[in-house]
């Protein structure tokens, strides 16, 4: 109940600001749709659909670190934080409740991302479905980077390195906008030793059909969500017994 | 029966003593108002006491809970009003309402009914569906103490409740307190003189962390021989207190 009532004031939160709804899920659609134009005047491979929605989906979600951030930096500063450390709500009550209204917007977000790869001539498979599977660990990814930069960071901070550092940082390292390995060298290395491009590439892998080429891509990013998130809930335990 | 009994409560900040080794006894029912000027230490005793700070040294216990030991208890036990509105911007009245319900465990059906109970003791019926981020200062400074009160606390602390409030705000405030007289206990802080004489059973006066007088208002006054209850705090505050 405790855990309900949380979770839907946090939903309500985030639904009820638009530029939330406008960035997090119009600014992907608009991403996609003039890379597939580019891809009709200039083919290139990496941004025909099979190979771009994946990356958009990934994409989408770096807007659920920010959201998720100032949310909670938001929330840390205000008296009503305040209010709610002297109710009975235990750390995981909150953290659980940060989570739960993030999850179906950002499989929302993917689906519609989809839905648009469709109308602009993506084939529509059973793999959908798999991709959507497939881009869970890359969403918590996302949502426990927010949730620990917003335990650790002020909103105008969390602005910056989610709203503005995160999301580059992210796109380019994810081969999304260009392939890592023609930059090469310690640039595809970086890539490759972060979860960004793994995302990318597992969801290639799913939305192919090829679920045996989806590990050990997977693996990187569920192993760097389960440690972000370890990270970010024993930051945010910290805080609450902080003083 | 006792409320409140602090032990030698005491915080420290760094090398600064906030709350220096606090004394203090407050019954069940009593309005207790803390004050003192800025700095004195009221605040942070009420985040002591409503386990939003770990006290350094000491004790307090809210009718019979250790702030230090059983704080999930003490919880289930306060509520606190904070100085500013603590509400959520983007809920509706009604909405803050069942959530603060919500977070403290109640049912569906309890909560309905307590928030149709709150919205009607606090006259909110014409602003129940509207945002609070939209509501006058004063509305959500009553709509804040609404929820403080909805979650059926046995100890409220209100830090500062009318501050920045007009006249007519802070009064309609009043009397919403002063029917609560009797039977919650609680503790509050303000810099209005004529507030706390007005409310208050009793009144604690804090200088540099220490408690340094405790009385009626007119065991204040008649303490320090002044004309009237702010002349006896300046003479109290300003000159760190009277024997109690």
């Amino acid at each position: 109940m405790k855990i309900l009532a949380f979770s839907l004031r946090n939903t309500k939160e985030i639904l009820r600001d638009k530029i939330n709804i406008m960035f997090g899920l119009g600014f992907p659609i608009i991403i996609l749709l003039l890379l597939s134009f580019v891809q009709k005047n200039v083919p290139a491979p990496m941004f025909q659909l099979q190979q771009l929605t994946p990356g958009i989906i990934v994409f989408g979600f770096s807007f659920f670190s920010l959201f998720s951030g100032m949310l909670i930096a938001k929330d840390r500063t205000s008296s009503l934080f305040m209010r709610l450390f002297t109710s009975p709500l235990k750390a995981y009550h909150f953290i659980i409740s940060y989570y739960i209204p993030f999850i179906p917007l950002a499989l929302l977000q993917a689906t519609i991302t989809m839905l648009v790869a469709i109308l602009l001539g993506l084939s529509f498979t059973v793999n959908m479905l798999g991709l959507l599977v497939v881009s869970i660990p890359a969403a918590v990814l996302f949502l426990s980077l927010g949730i620990l930069f917003g335990t650790i960071l002020n909103d105008k901070q969390v602005g910056g390195v989610c709203g503005a550092l995160l999301t580059n940082f992210s796109a380019w390292l994810s081969d999304t906008w260009f392939e890592v390995d023609l930059a090469g060298g310690a640039f595809a290395a970086i890539a490759k030793a972060l979860p960004f491009y793994h995302a990318v590439e597992a969801g290639r892998f799913a939305l192919a059909g090829d679920y045996t080429n989806v590990f050990p891509d997977l693996w990187w990013v569920i192993g760097y969500a389960t440690l972000f998130t370890a990270i970010a809930i024993m930051i945010f335990r910290s805080k609450m017994n902080y003083n | 029966m006792t409320a409140i009994k602090t032990e030698k409560l005491t915080k420290y900040y760094k090398d600064l003593c906030a709350v220096d080794s606090l004394d203090l006894e407050i019954k069940q029912g009593e309005l207790f108002s803390l004050l003192g000027v800025n700095g004195a230490g009221k605040t942070t005793t009420i985040k002591l006491l409503s386990c939003l700070s770990k006290a350094s040294k000491g004790d307090a216990f809210i009718l019979g809970d250790s702030i230090r030991k059983n704080q999930l208890k003490v919880k289930e036990k306060i509520s606190v009003s904070p100085q500013e509105t603590a509400v959520a911007p983007n809920l509706s009245v009604k909405e803050n309402l069942s959530f603060i319900c919500g977070v403290n465990g109640f049912d569906k059906q309890k909560t309905k009914d307590k928030v149709d109970e709150t919205i009607k003791k606090f006259n909110m019926n014409e602003i129940r569906n509207k945002a609070a981020k939209k509501l006058s200062g004063g509305w959500q400074r009553r709509l804040s103490i609404a929820m403080a009160l909805i979650s059926e606390p046995h100890v409220l602390f209100l830090d500062e409740p009318t501050l920045g409030l007009d006249v007519l705000a802070r009064r309609e405030l009043w009397t919403l307190i002063k029917d609560l007289k009797g039977k919650i206990t609680i503790i509050l802080t303000t810099h209005y003189m004529e507030e706390a004489e007005s409310l208050s059973d009793r009144i604690g006066i804090m200088s540099k962390g220490e408690l340094v007088s405790i009385g009626t208002s007119k065991e204040l006054i008649r303490k320090t021989g002044a004309k009237t209850f702010e002349d006896a705090f300046i003479s109290i505050a300003g000159h760190g207190g009277i024997a109690a």
